[in-house]
């Protein structure tokens, strides 16, 4: 080997190296940084107390309100976006299994929306407000979060369920259950840790999203109690108490930053830890 | 046991399949009815050309030229891009062609949490980190005077929120890559790095090519940590250093007033569809690349 083949060998070998590190290292300097920001901030007050007066002039009071906002909303619309999500999923995995073409097209159209920005559903939820003479609520914050998260939990669903032999669906076919009994009995079984998965995904999305819900749920000092009232969520939260220029509101703003952070690797966490367990119900081939 | 009977059963399911599917195949269509029912307005009075290339933006008086936050948009998304781009292939070399299966392990887990990361939380600690940085550090050793709240701020938070889109399409393509390739040209005597830049870059170069493309969509749609950091300010960015305004933020910062200004939801909205056109050409095209990459 020349000399300047082994130092370019060496060159891009200590570039591939630095790289790499360079991911790990600002994903532990990301995370350090809200933590470490987040801690110092953090007291019972925030976590179990709604704003109080003067709350974003720096007096007392918490961001219960946003947590439990951003809760109920990413729940339902989560709920909301399986119930519409896996029957979708499992469509076209038992029923157009011999359309290929179709189910191609099917798959490069959900690529499609999933790409769609957040910010063009919350325009898109916004216009469909304004159409239904709707005022910002949780409800439409829902439905708004729901498109939004429907292709991602499509999406990973279809992709464990695409992996199920086609050997276990005539097996049941010969046994004589139907279409859906196959698909809704069988598969859902086969796919459980990966279904649950998905679930988990589109929930973390749904709750970190601030884009889509900055029109469409606008934002509460109150807890959430009617489907037709604004609703706090804690992206927002986090948004409109760093814009503040005290300084006690934007150490909340950190502390609301490390609620969130936490939340979405618990969620995390857990559906790496759930995918584990569920495999007991799945037939190995 | 059951209300119903096995073939209502499967009747209610196949119904209920279909309506789901239905309404997921039409959301892009009700998508982009939606919102140039609502940007008509907007595009019936103005010509195209006077929206995209006008400099001037002034709702109250009537005047909505959108080439400011475009540029903003494209500086702040090319940049981005220029940053993470070489990372991510390095890194996706790296990892499918050097280390052992188990690196992958750690490395999984890691491109999951960035990816799961909120973009308001991108957002805070681009004003804790970046924001400073800019203009303590790198600003005053450039030898130029900056807020640090500027486009490549923007850039440097975006270039990081991207990595694991990119990344992720990058490694999947490369183990798709059959080994026998790569040992063939072992075998003729080339070095690793010969055989990487000769034999996998080229084979995998649509594909290279599609997950930027992909990257450059979902950075040109991201919203919320861009509107933190850039500055947003309505004006042609000179330098890198100036704060900028994108398309996004042009939206999430003024819905408040937007129904207050005649036309102004209209130009809002307008902004949405092009976001909503660009992000699906974008995609559209990007999936030829993959579609040309897996038939070789």
């Amino acid at each position: 080997m020349r000399l300047s083949q082994k130092i370019e060998e060496k060159f891009f070998k200590v570039l591939m190296i630095f790289s790499t590190y360079f991911i790990l290292i600002i994903l532990t300097l990301i995370i350090y940084s809200i933590f470490e920001k987040g801690i110092k901030a953090m007291s019972w007050e925030i976590l179990v107390q709604v704003p109080k007066g003067g709350y974003y002039y720096g007096k007392g009071g918490g961001i219960l309100n946003a947590i439990l906002g951003s809760l109920s909303l990413a729940f339902s619309a989560t709920v909301l976006a399986f119930v519409i999500g896996l029957p979708v999923a499992l469509y076209i995995n038992v029923f157009l299994i011999r359309h290929k073409k179709l189910v191609n097209f099917i798959r490069f159209l959900l690529d499609l929306i999933w790409g769609i920005p957040s910010i063009v559903y919350g325009a898109f939820g916004f216009s469909l407000m304004i159409l239904f003479g709707l005022q910002t609520s949780l409800l439409a914050g829902i439905l708004t979060v729901t498109l939004f998260v429907l292709p991602i939990m499509i999406r990973s669903m279809d992709e464990i369920l695409r992996t199920v032999p086609i050997g276990l669906q005539e097996a049941a076919y010969s046994l004589g259950s139907n279409k859906s009994e196959t698909a809704f009995k069988i598969f859902v079984r086969q796919s459980y840790s990966g279904i649950i998965t998905a679930v988990l995904l589109s929930f973390g999305r749904a709750i970190g999203d601030a884009a889509s819900v900055l029109f469409t749920a606008g934002y509460t000092d109150n807890l959430p109690n009617s489907l037709l009232e604004p609703v706090a969520t804690l992206p927002l939260s986090i948004f409109f108490q760093l814009s503040s220029p005290v300084p006690e509101v934007q150490d909340r703003a950190y502390a609301s930053a490390l609620v969130l952070t936490i939340i979405i690797l618990v969620v995390s966490l857990f559906s790496r830890g759930l995918g584990k367990r569920y495999h007991k119900t799945k037939i190995n081939f | 046991m059951y209300l119903l009977n096995r073939k209502q059963r499967h009747g209610v399911n196949y119904t209920w399949m279909i309506i789901s599917l239905l309404l997921v195949a039409f959301l892009p269509f009700f998508l982009f009815s939606g919102l140039y029912l609502k940007s008509f307005l907007l595009i019936h009075d103005y010509s195209l050309t006077e929206l995209i290339f006008s400099n001037e933006w002034r709702p109250s008086s009537g005047k909505f030229g959108f080439y400011p936050f475009i540029v903003g948009s494209v500086w702040v998304t090319l940049l981005a891009m220029i940053i993470s781009a070489p990372i991510c292939l390095l890194t996706a070399i790296y990892v499918t062609q050097y280390t052992r299966k188990s690196f992958l392990r750690i490395m999984h887990p890691a491109i999951d949490i960035l990816a799961g990361i909120p973009s308001v939380v991108y957002g805070l600690w681009g004003i804790l980190v970046i924001v400073p940085f800019i203009s303590r550090y790198l600003g005053p050793w450039m030898g130029v005077k900056t807020m640090g709240y500027s486009i490549l701020a923007a850039s440097f938070v975006l270039s990081i929120m991207i990595i694991p889109f990119i990344l992720n399409i990058l490694i999947e393509i490369f183990r798709a890559i059959p080994g026998e390739l790569k040992e063939a040209a072992l075998s003729l005597g080339a070095t690793p790095w010969q055989t990487i830049k000769q034999v996998l870059l080229r084979k995998a170069l649509p594909g290279i090519i599609a997950a930027f493309g992909f990257g450059l969509a979902r950075a040109f749609g991201e919203t919320m940590a861009v509107l933190m950091v850039v500055g947003n300010v309505v004006k042609l960015p000179k330098s890198v250093f100036d704060p900028g305004y994108t398309l996004p933020a042009l939206i999430a910062n003024n819905y408040g007033e937007m129904l207050s200004i005649p036309k102004y939801d209209s130009a809002l909205m307008f902004a949405a569809l092009l976001l909503l056109i660009v992000s699906l050409f974008f995609n559209l095209v990007m999936h030829f690349f993959i579609v040309r990459y897996n038939k070789y």
